[in-house]
């Protein structure tokens, strides 16, 4: 047997990868449900808080500043133990895939907010006042003249961000989650073969590049000829 | 007389942190007067501008235009402002939306009208800046002076009561200015109330009903035209004259 045939024999074993293949299926499910959870959540949250930090309301923004600084500073593991080991001494006792969906969207909402912030106050000024002089509410402002500006400058640091947190889903393996990479290693312990392994990084692909390929057109379509 | 007056401040003061801008200033503008504002920079000429319609807040005093107390509480700023059009130094066109976008927008979110007239009123008020043919194009796609036209369609497309102008044409190459002169010339001649902040002093000369010259937050003298210009009563004024002419 040659060196190649070894290397295939161990990392791309067509038997233990035909046989694990299910458990892969169903772990990439698992993540895909996590992942839309965390996104819609932790982008939504982070928005509701970047509009209510442009309120300008200081007690309120010491404390977004805070939970936010709080969440982007934090290891999202640390955060996911917490919940899902410590919060059961308080009284609720979330699931393993709960305690996931919601760290991380926590983290993201942190991330995101900031994001969403920074893309709000590069608006200039003359912005504000043109559409105010003509009799535009604060609110009138922000949906038909800020947003959409502020939207375009986000789409690229908000994917990286998103993509990034998302792919924490496989930190669900410690509180037990059977996204992929849970299925994954126990597939590996299972089998003494590391192939599931290489599924499971395939699966991530699967996963994550037509994403990179969708922010990708997003960011096309939002652009603007100047 | 003194009943007629569109535009009414009084005592007007501006404080920004410590520094006192604006030092109580009175201004009266009759309907169909076009009155210029010139004085140094840092005169406090913009921020008298931007009190009127309260983009700045002024510190003490008061403010009643079209009969309406623009500094009560219980005013509703927002109505308000649709009849106080403000065309600014910069244009601030929504680079998001086209010439056509930009000139809608308050008439459908301000003053209710569906979209298919909101668009019939801005194509109006387009050609009435020479630009209907321009509707479809996004401010990257203009010149300075047809992005600055656009935000007089802007104003205009609300049928405003006053008109406000802050350095109309300051950011403007020198070969494009004259086209905004020009529109702003019509506007006058269509009996629109104006008040503008400029240095286009040949402009004022010829269409102005009255120049104010203000420094150091107060309003210095005002008359007409041909005898601020020509017959300055107080120093200040003769040596801010002195040097603009020389240019």
């Amino acid at each position: 047997m040659s060196g190649w045939d070894k290397f295939v024999e161990t990392f791309f074993n067509a038997k233990v990868m035909w046989k694990y293949l299910p458990d892969i299926l169903s772990g990439m499910v698992v993540t895909i449900e996590l992942a839309l959870l965390i996104v819609v959540t932790g982008l939504g949250a982070g928005l509701a808080l970047a509009l209510l930090r442009s309120l300008a309301i200081r007690p309120l923004n010491w404390l977004i500043i805070f939970v936010v600084d709080l969440f982007r500073s934090l290891p999202p593991l640390v955060i996911i133990v917490l919940m899902y080991f410590g919060l059961p001494y308080a009284g609720p006792a979330p699931s393993g895939f709960v305690s996931t969906w919601l760290s991380l969207a926590f983290v993201l909402m942190a991330f995101s907010e900031e994001i969403f912030w920074a893309g709000i106050t590069s608006i200039p000024k003359g912005q504000w006042e043109a559409s105010r002089s003509t009799g535009l509410s604060f609110g009138q402002t922000l949906f038909n003249v800020v947003l959409p500006q502020a939207f375009r400058l986000t789409i690229p640091p908000l994917t990286n961000r998103t993509i990034a947190i998302t792919k924490g889903t496989a930190l669900g393996t410690v509180v037990a989650v059977t996204e992929i990479l849970g299925q994954a290693s126990s597939a590996m312990s299972n089998s003494y073969n590391p192939s599931p392994l290489m599924m499971g990084a395939a699966a991530y692909i699967v996963l994550f590049l037509p994403v990179v390929v969708a922010a990708r057109w997003i960011e096309t379509k939002f652009a603007w000829k100047r | 007389m003194a009943t007629n007056h569109i535009v009414d401040a009084r005592a007007i003061h501006k404080h920004f942190g410590t520094l006192h801008v604006l030092k109580g200033v009175d201004l009266k503008v009759d309907e169909r007067e076009l009155v210029f504002i010139i004085g140094p920079s840092g005169s406090g000429k913009s921020t008298l501008l931007r009190c009127l319609n309260r983009l700045e807040e002024p510190s003490s005093g008061s403010i009643v235009v079209d009969g309406i107390d623009m500094l009560d509480a219980k005013t509703d700023i927002n109505h308000a402002r649709r009849r106080i059009g403000m065309v600014f130094q910069s244009f601030n066109l929504y680079p998001h939306m086209t010439a056509l976008g930009n000139v809608t927008l308050a008439l459908r979110k301000v003053a209710g009208k569906g979209r298919a007239e909101a668009e019939a009123l801005g194509r109006v008020a387009l050609e009435r800046v020479g630009l209907a043919d321009r509707a479809e194009h996004t401010p990257g796609q203009l010149s300075g002076g047809q992005q600055q036209r656009v935000a007089i369609a802007r104003s205009i497309a609300l049928e405003p009561r006053v008109m406000l102008f802050d350095e109309p044409t300051s950011a403007l190459d020198p070969e494009l200015v004259g086209s905004v002169l020009e529109v702003m010339r019509g506007l006058r001649e269509s009996g629109m109330t104006m008040i503008v902040v400029s240095h286009e002093m040949g402009f004022a000369r010829n269409a102005a009903d009255r120049v104010v010259f203000m420094d150091d937050g107060l309003i210095v003298e005002q008359g007409p035209p041909a005898a601020i210009f020509e017959n300055p009563t107080h120093e200040r004024t003769r040596a801010f004259i002195g040097q603009i002419q020389r240019h």
